[in-house]
């Protein structure tokens, strides 16, 4: 009824190898894209920016990252908040380094940074797999948030040991700093969403996401077959720390805008990037949007209906989350691996044949 | 038998060329144990080669030999005339070595088609950034080699599972793909570990029509490893018997079968 690809024919292998190939896909997508692009930013305003959408813009960059790394080349990664944390150091020693580069290039530069982190503490997966791996990255993760409240370097020898981002326009509008106007946060955080989900879907779709797919379902396989086991793993540790980097160069930049490394990047914050790709879907673009777009509104919504409609005290509200996500998880995990992605695809197998299926 | 370093034509019209692989004096540890024994042994262009012996004869460690997954202790392994330095075994299967596996070795998440597009990796060099910007160089390649893929899976005779996961497919059609995989890779030398393991009377025809196509069509070189001797006798050129990691017997079907020490090894004899 609403989705149908009969009558959707391919006449190229060009035609066939595209994101949406059916057709009501992609004009759905272009319908959201404009949606973002050209409605959002005029109704946007300082609630909805700073309680949802923009957290759920980084957040979506980060499990994008993490989704590479762990849904398709299948290395488990722990230290999410650590590279994050590499992101915004990277982007705080650029800004007051260089402040008249623009922004933009900064960001990009503080991922390619967290990028060559992230091959470093990549190495070990040449060797270790899976727990064990994870305890490693765990290592890295804990690492770099001493590294980054012990050495005065990185925050230049502040008095309190935090980073504050200094104010910043593109195109003449302000970025970042506590001046910012909503829909400007809101705006950039779109742009990098967009390119960097564009970037990881012609990644995924093509030679290199057979490779890290291969290296993830059978390694040993994988390597007869000609794919060299070392750049595959390496290159998947690197793309997705570019786009951990950039996530946490724009949630210290754009969205918190002073930062306190044990806080904002603690372990906590690689967990929650964890649970929303498997939430959303291992191995799955979609799926970490959807993830992230799950465990940012969850507490808002719990908030809403607990505490404002229900009069329920704030903190029972925030142990009612993490009770339910934490059976959400375990659910996830026994009964669908891929996530919201997975059940997603499902309803749009059944939805292909409804009314008749037949 | 055939002089060896002369092509010559088969009965039924495939020309045999020279020596494409030559295995010299190969020997494989595991520890204390030896796998393979002082084993010497060739394959030419355009034939196909069985190796046969009975269970933990050290087939498969031949093959994991060929394929440079082992690396032997002592001999030396000549490819296309020339002796192969230590490499790793993505290295090998870029000189134009591939092969399937005993227990199925697909990659289960990803569907038919990727998973036959992964044997074309060899093919494939755009860069990461040309890949993550897509248009252009990365598009091009990534269609030539579906086209390549393509003629495998009409060859192959999969079309309608080409986008079905690799996990839902039974057991026979996994043994294709795998198969088709190995070819979309255009190998000089295709290795087959027990091509018709497990498969019943018509799976066995389907796939040795396959093979014989394979060899005859695109004139690849196959060794193959396979226990239902009808099928082994039918299809090769030469046999290789091994027992014991021991080389007993070398030659065509019907010298290995008259071979008085391939009898013993199969039908066993009295040691008194």
């Amino acid at each position: 009824m609403f989705y149908r690809e009969a009558g959707d024919f391919k006449t190229s292998y060009v035609d066939d190898s595209q994101t949406f190939p059916i057709a009501f896909d992609r004009w759905r997508y272009y319908v959201v894209l404009a949606f973002a692009f050209l409605v959002v930013p005029f109704i946007i305003n300082d609630y909805w920016a700073n309680a949802v959408v923009v957290p759920f813009l980084i957040y979506a960059i980060a499990a994008i990252g993490l989704n590479i790394l762990t849904g398709y080349c299948g290395q488990v990664s722990l230290g999410t908040g650590g590279f994050m944390a590499v992101g915004a150091y990277a982007c705080y020693k650029l800004m007051t380094a260089f402040p008249d580069i623009s922004i933009v290039i900064h960001i990009i530069l503080a991922g390619g940074v967290t990028a060559a982190v992230g091959v470093m503490f990549g190495l070990p997966s040449l060797r270790i797999k899976g727990f064990y791996l994870a305890v490693a990255t765990l290592a890295a993760q804990f690492f770099l948030i001493w590294l980054f409240n012990r050495v005065g370097w990185f925050y230049n020898y502040s008095a309190s040991g935090q980073i504050n981002a200094p104010e910043r326009e593109v195109f003449g509008v302000l970025v970042t700093g506590p001046n910012t106007a909503a829909w400007a946060q809101y705006m950039i955080c779109l742009v990098f969403v967009v390119a960097c989900a564009v970037v990881a879907r012609n990644l995924t779709r093509g030679t290199q996401g057979r490779k890290w797919m291969a290296i993830r379902d059978m390694d040993i396989a994988a390597e007869i077959i000609g794919v060299n086991p070392l750049r595959a793993k390496l290159s998947a540790f690197a793309v997705s720390s570019f786009f951990i980097g950039i996530s946490g160069a724009l949630f210290f930049a754009v969205y918190l805008g002073a930062v306190e490394v044990g806080e904002a990047f603690g372990i906590q914050k690689s967990f929650l990037v964890l649970f929303m790709i498997i939430i959303g879907g291992l191995g799955s673009i979609f799926g970490s949007f959807a993830g992230a777009a799950f465990l940012v509104i969850l507490p808002v919504v719990l908030k809403i209906v607990g505490a404002d409609w229900l009069g329920w005290p704030t903190d029972l509200v925030a142990h009612f989350n993490l009770v339910i996500v934490g059976a959400l998880i375990i659910f996830f995990l026994i009964k669908e691996p891929h996530g919201l992605a997975q059940l997603w695809r499902l309803a749009k197998e059944k939805l292909r044949l409804w009314p008749f299926p037949y | 038998m055939k002089d060896m370093y002369e092509p010559y034509v088969t009965d039924d019209g495939r020309t045999i060329g020279r020596c494409l692989m030559d295995m010299r004096n190969i020997t494989l540890r595991f520890g204390g144990v030896e796998a393979i024994k002082n084993i010497s042994f060739d394959i030419r262009e355009g034939e196909i080669r069985a190796i046969i012996g009975p269970n933990g004869a050290g087939k498969s460690s031949m093959l994991n030999v060929v394929s440079g997954f082992y690396v032997p202790q002592e001999g030396e392994v000549w490819f296309r005339g020339t002796k192969r330095p230590p490499m790793k075994p993505y290295q090998v299967a870029r000189q134009g070595i591939a092969r399937t596996f005993q227990n199925i070795a697909l990659f289960e998440g990803m569907s038919v088609l990727d998973n036959i597009m992964t044997g074309r990796l060899g093919h494939m060099k755009t860069g990461l950034f040309s890949q993550a910007w897509w248009y252009g160089s990365a598009q091009k390649e990534e269609t030539v080699n579906r086209e390549a893929v393509e003629k495998v899976i009409d060859f192959l005779e999969i079309q309608h599972i080409r986008k079905t996961p690799v996990g839902r497919l039974p057991y026979g059609l996994k043994k294709r793909v795998e198969l088709a995989r190995a070819l979309a890779a255009e190998p000089k030398l295709l290795l087959l570990d027990e091509p018709m393991a497990g498969m019943n009377v018509e799976e066995k025809e389907d796939m040795s029509r396959f093979i014989l196509d394979v060899n005859d069509e695109f004139g690849t070189t196959i060794a193959l490893i396979e226990h239902d001797m009808g099928v082994v006798m039918d299809l090769s050129d030469r046999v290789v018997v091994m027992d014991y990691g021991k080389k007993i017997g070398d030659g065509t079907p019907d010298e290995v079968r008259n071979n008085q020490a391939v009898i013993d090894a199969y039908l066993g004899v009295s040691h008194d």
